[in-house]
């Protein structure tokens, strides 16, 4: 891959992470002293990101070779492993710079009124700031170190952030349960690193990319799967989703910025990044796509049984980032499929979520939709924006959902044989899943007769810093899909494999897109007519499956009974094995020592006769000794 | 019959020892014609100075390669840094006897003989400042070392060994406090060091008897090449070996070492732990690797065990002690284990670990001992361990150097002990004796229980009413002190500087 010189304002691609990181760096630092403006400081920091970002983004379009590479040290350099502190401004990474900063932005604005009463108002804006520095540092490094720095920036910040409140012991459980499934897909992307330098002796982007074609099949599968695991860990994949609809403990911001929008996706960029080693080995492509098909349909499946608002967008965005993976496995021109849906995704998800958020503001924070209704009359810019939200994400015509989403299942369907009505009909199956859900949460909470707690009377409008980033977010969720689907792969493709001939799939496009729609319609028609009257205040008894779902499909109870209880039972004997076995070999040996040295001591009388004798004693075994020694009975 | 010729002597190679014992000497006169107020300081600056200048010499001879003195003496790059490095210990020992100010009169008794006890002892005790004298006995004991490291001939080292230790029997008995403590100890170091003498002029005579001569040339050649059944030569080394090993306190010769660095003044023990180390090893390593290197060191076994007992038994016995300065003398006498080490790692590279482990845990164990002069109560230092409780909280500075030091000897990373270890480990695995190494480590392991339980002690227990105060040091414990601490990190930062002075001394003239 050919590099374009890094000259004039290309050269400063590295301000991008600058801003935030020293804005975070100042918030965190000063303290109190900040608490007054810390606030806009903050706001400030990702807005100087965006314009810097845009500016860029022109300037990068201009060029023939739409690549610059921009290495600013020697991050490691200890005898062959050599690792620079290099970043890669290229098509790929500069639409991420915008997604994270521009929606970043936004819901920097929106976070200012949403925390105005939170004492740590400051902190968390340090928090914020720090994630959106590893974010672009993350998707911005031009060598897989980097990224890994950056996506340990990013877990560091999720941690943070989830735990916020961190006096509240559910949101510091959280916390640690993100922490500590992120970890489990860390190890393997950290190992993956590993490997890559074992074989190829190098981590950059580019020498990797053409060294993997020499390598053998298996260890590009190997290599794959680790990176995977690691991908999957970040973005709540199957079998590690667990942690994030709990990660939904954050503020409603944090859900919106990292658990809806960018961090999230990491997983998605990471895989699209290594595009040549995934498509280098179709085992590995082929597990990718069962991931997303598998998680999608969990996530939609989970996300209808659910009660609390965010929980239901939380497993909405598991089941939405399933579609990209089920993209990216699919290869070639899905590639860019994916990366279009993560960036609508990116705008009505966030909107959803800051949509949340405003809804709880009026309702003290209730989060049960099963308690509100009949919210459309009280918060018409919420109600408005919400709705645009969500007729996107069931992909209803012509809102981006449809544009984005509907090409994914169609590529699905383009796969050969049998797999084409697996993962064509989970997609499609998933498509009318997420219209029911969705239509649920939205009619439940707008619409009907109102079964608020007592405690509420008027609900009220949230203020104009959280409505402006609503409008501007469900902008983009009318408008971005057809803008984006018809621009962002041809941008792509020097980065991402290009599209090919329209292949030929099981069924025809126009077949696919009539049904895709049909599924949307009644999925949303039947959650319409189900809910339209609202639903019963408490939990009902329901059949196996929504049991089931309501219990997430077991995977804590899995998880509880397969790692943990193991695990603690493990520590348990390790713990008995230490202090009996380790402790009491160690504790012998010492009392062992402790009582020769006793013994040694008596030997030590203090009178000059018995030392006269010990010296004889020596003198003669010593002498004999070399007497013997050359007398030749030693040897 | 012939005319005796006088000999030809290179008085520039040898102007170090002669400085020495011209300046002891010297301190004699001082003794008897300058008034008693002014001795102390003129003495004083009479030991510094000559101690200064045998130094300056030493260094400006770095390069001299001769024997001299019908080959009596060998001034070669062993002999030379040894006696450096003895200069160099003995000027930081000479502070901490020089030190007054920790109490009234200095460590030493003011008319050692003066019946313990008695009413003029306790006016004494009182007010009388202490014995000058101990300025040129130590010159003497300095001098007598520089001589033993290059003694090129065992007569010349049996004499040398008497020179040297004739006044370090002296110096034991001088001490202010515990006066019968110290003349016990005195008299136990005298009596077991002469018999120790014995042995080894013994395998003078036994070697004298095989070879005919008893220069190390002759030694060297009638051991390679002579045809007549070795057992004498043999015995005779044991014998050398042992009145060696003796001074060296290598078990099974170390009984001594406990009573007599607890016995004698402070100062005194600092003196004898850091130089008498040096000298002893340094003639053991001409000895062994001029003399009797023809004998393809095949005695290494017998000598290993020894190293193995020296560094087991020492670590061992280190854990149950309750006195500070028997804790640091079993260690001494562990370190004399791992300083065997790496004298039976043969060949240079051994000559070299041996020569920077000496210098490295000289500066060490003096500035451990500079500690244990300043840790005192109404009734002098307070050796017994139970008193060092929470002195981490009364006198961080002081328990932390203490601190320092001890993880010195346990040989932790980025202090001189640690590289002093490795050094000799990794000769002794050159040499091809693995076994040594692994015994050196297990003991190492004992050892730092000992250490750490005193840092855990300083550190982590509460301060009693028992816990003693940390005197304020007088400029020259204060210097010691410093000098000490700074070596110890100096050497564990940036072994170079002398490892690169030691790989290029390690070789003996014949």
């Amino acid at each position: 891959m050919e590099y374009a010189q890094a000259t004039g304002l290309l050269g400063n691609v590295w301000l991008l992470v600058a801003i935030p990181l020293a804005s975070a760096a100042l918030l965190l630092l000063l303290g109190r002293r900040a608490d007054r403006w810390g606030h806009w400081l903050g706001v400030l920091a990702p807005a100087a990101s965006f314009v810097l970002g845009l500016v860029l983004f022109a300037q990068l379009s201009g060029l023939e070779n739409k690549s610059v590479e921009l290495s600013l040290w020697d991050f490691i350099d200890v005898f062959s492993f050599k690792v620079d502190f290099g970043l890669l401004y290229d098509p790929l990474s500069a639409i991420f710079v915008l997604l994270i900063t521009g929606v970043g932005s936004l819901i920097h604005v929106y976070a200012v009124e949403y925390m105005r009463h939170d004492e740590g108002r400051r902190r968390f804006f340090g928090y914020f700031n720090l994630f959106v520095a590893a974010m672009l540092l993350l998707v911005l490094g031009n060598n897989y170190v980097m990224l890994y720095v950056g996506w340990e920036g990013v877990g560091l910040a999720s941690y943070l952030l989830i735990s916020f409140w961190y006096t509240r012991p559910a949101a510091a459980t959280a916390g640690k349960k993100a922490f500590l499934m992120n970890r489990v897909g860390d190890a393997g992307f950290a190992i993956a690193i590993f490997a890559m330098f074992a074989a190829l002796g190098t981590t950059q982007y580019d020498e990797v990319f053409n060294g993997v074609g020499a390598l053998s099949s298996g260890l590009v599968l190997a290599i794959g799967l680790l990176l995977l695991l690691g991908a999957c860990g970040k973005s709540g994949q199957f079998p590690l989703q667990a942690w994030l609809p709990d990660a939904m403990e954050g503020p409603t911001p944090v859900s919106a910025l990292i658990h809806a929008a960018t961090m999230v996706t990491a997983g998605v960029y990471l895989i699209a990044r290594s595009n040549p080693v995934f498509s280098a080995n179709e085992t590995l492509q082929t597990v990718v796509v069962s991931i997303g098909a598998l998680t999608l349909v969990i996530g939609c499946i989970i996300g209808c049984a659910k009660d609390d608002i965010k929980r239901v967008l939380a497993w909405s965005t598991v089941s939405q980032i399933g579609y990209m993976f089920l993209g990216v496995g699919l290869g070639g021109g899905a590639y860019a499929l994916a990366i279009v849906h993560l960036l609508a995704h990116g705008f009505f998800k966030a909107g959803l979520f800051l949509g949340a958020g405003s809804v709880m503001h009026g309702m003290h924070d209730q989060t049960d939709i099963r308690r509100f209704g009949g919210l459309a009359k009280h918060m018409r810019i919420t109600w408005a924006t919400f709705g645009l939200g969500w007729l996107a994400i069931i992909g209803m015509f012509p809102f981006s959902g449809f544009f984005s989403k509907e090409p994914i299942i169609a590529a699905a369907f383009e796969r050969e044989g049998w797999t084409a009505w697996l993962f064509g009909g989970a997609a499609l199956l998933g498509a009318a899943l997420t219209a029911f859900y969705m239509t649920r949460l939205f009619v439940l909470t707008f619409h009907g007769k109102p079964r608020w707690t007592e405690d509420i009377k008027h609900p009220h409008e949230s203020p104009a810093l959280m409505t402006i980033p609503l409008i501007l977010l469900a902008v983009g969720s009318v408008g971005a899909g057809f803008l984006l689907s018809t621009s962002v792969p041809d941008w792509l493709t020097p980065v991402l494999p290009e599209h090919g001939e329209e292949a030929h799939g099981v069924l025809s496009h126009t077949v696919i897109t009539i049904l895709s729609l049909l599924v949307t319609v009644l999925g949303a028609g039947g959650a319409w007519l189900l809910f339209r009257n609202g639903t019963q205040e408490q939990e009902q008894p329901a059949g196996v499956l929504v049991t089931a779902a309501r219990r997430n499909l077991y995977a804590d109870s899995f998880n509880e009974w397969v790692f943990e209880r193991p695990g603690i039972y493990l520590t348990r004997a390790l713990v008995f094995l230490d202090n009996r076995g380790i402790d009491g070999l160690v504790n012998g040996l010492a009392a062992a020592v402790g009582g020769g040295s006793s013994r040694l001591r008596r030997t030590q009388t203090g009178f000059v006769r018995s030392y006269a004798m010990s010296i004889l004693t020596g003198a003669l075994v010593v002498t004999a000794a070399f007497v013997a020694l050359q007398l030749g009975w030693l040897v | 019959m012939e005319d005796l010729k006088a000999p030809s002597i290179d008085y520039a190679a040898v102007a170090p020892i002669l400085i020495l014992f011209g300046a002891a000497c010297l301190g004699v006169v001082v003794e008897a014609f300058v008034p008693r107020r002014a001795r102390h300081a003129v003495q004083l600056t009479l030991a510094l100075l000559a101690t200064l200048a045998g130094l300056v010499v030493v260094i400006t001879q770095a390069s001299t390669r001769v024997t001299t003195a019908v080959g009596a003496l060998a001034i070669d790059g062993p002999a030379v840094f040894l006696q450096g490095a003895i200069l160099v210990l003995a000027l930081v020992s000479l502070l901490l006897m020089g030190e007054r100010k920790l109490e009234p009169g200095g460590a030493f008794v003011p008319q050692a003989a003066i019946t313990v006890g008695s009413e003029a002892d306790e006016r004494q005790a009182a007010r009388a400042p202490g014995l000058t004298e101990v300025y040129p006995i130590s010159l003497f004991a300095i001098a007598g070392m520089l001589l033993f490291v290059a003694a090129n001939d065992l007569l010349t080292m049996f004499i040398a060994l008497e020179v040297f230790s004739l006044p370090l029997y002296l110096l034991c008995a001088l001490a202010r406090r515990r006066r019968l403590l110290s003349q016990e100890a005195a008299l136990k170091y005298f009596l077991l060091g002469s018999y120790a003498s014995a042995f080894f002029l013994f395998g003078v005579a036994l070697v004298y008897g095989f070879v005919g001569a008893v220069d190390l040339a002759s030694i060297h050649t009638a051991a390679a090449e002579s045809d007549r059944d070795p057992l004498l030569l043999y015995a005779g080394l044991a014998l050398l070996s042992i009145g060696l090993l003796f001074k060296t306190a290598a078990v099974p010769f170390h009984v001594w070492t406990p009573d007599v660095y607890q016995g004698a003044p402070t100062p005194v023990t600092a003196f004898m732990a850091a130089c008498t180390k040096v000298a002893a090893f340094g003639a053991l390593l001409r000895v062994l690797y001029v003399g009797f290197n023809g004998l393809s060191w095949d005695f290494t076994p017998i000598l290993g065990v020894v190293a193995v007992l020296t560094m087991i038994i020492g670590a061992v016995l280190a854990v149950t002690q309750t006195d500070i300065k028997r804790l640091l003398a079993y260690s001494s006498i562990a370190n004399a284990g791992y300083l065997l080490v790496g004298v039976l790692a043969s060949g240079e590279r051994g000559l070299a670990s041996t020569m920077f482990y000496l210098v490295a845990y000289g500066f060490s164990v003096l500035a451990a001992f500079a500690v244990v002069t300043l840790v005192r109560d109404a009734d002098g230092e307070a050796g017994h361990l139970s008193r060092w409780a929470g002195l981490g909280r009364r006198s961080p500075l002081i328990a932390g150097l203490f601190t320092f030091i001890l993880l010195a000897f346990a040989g932790i990373p980025l202090t001189s002990g640690f590289i002093s270890k490795f050094a000799v480990f990794a000769a002794a695995m050159e040499g091809g004796q693995t076994w040594l190494v692994i015994a050196g480590v297990i003991s190492s392991i004992v050892l730092a229980f000992p250490y750490l339980r005193v840092v855990v002690m300083m550190w982590l227990s509460d301060p009693s009413d028992a816990t003693p105060t940390v005197s304020v040091p007088g400029v020259l414990t204060t210097a010691a002190l410093a000098i000490g601490v700074a070596m110890t990190l100096l050497l564990g930062v940036a072994p170079s500087l002398l490892l690169d002075l030691t790989t290029g001394a390690a070789e003996f003239v014949q």
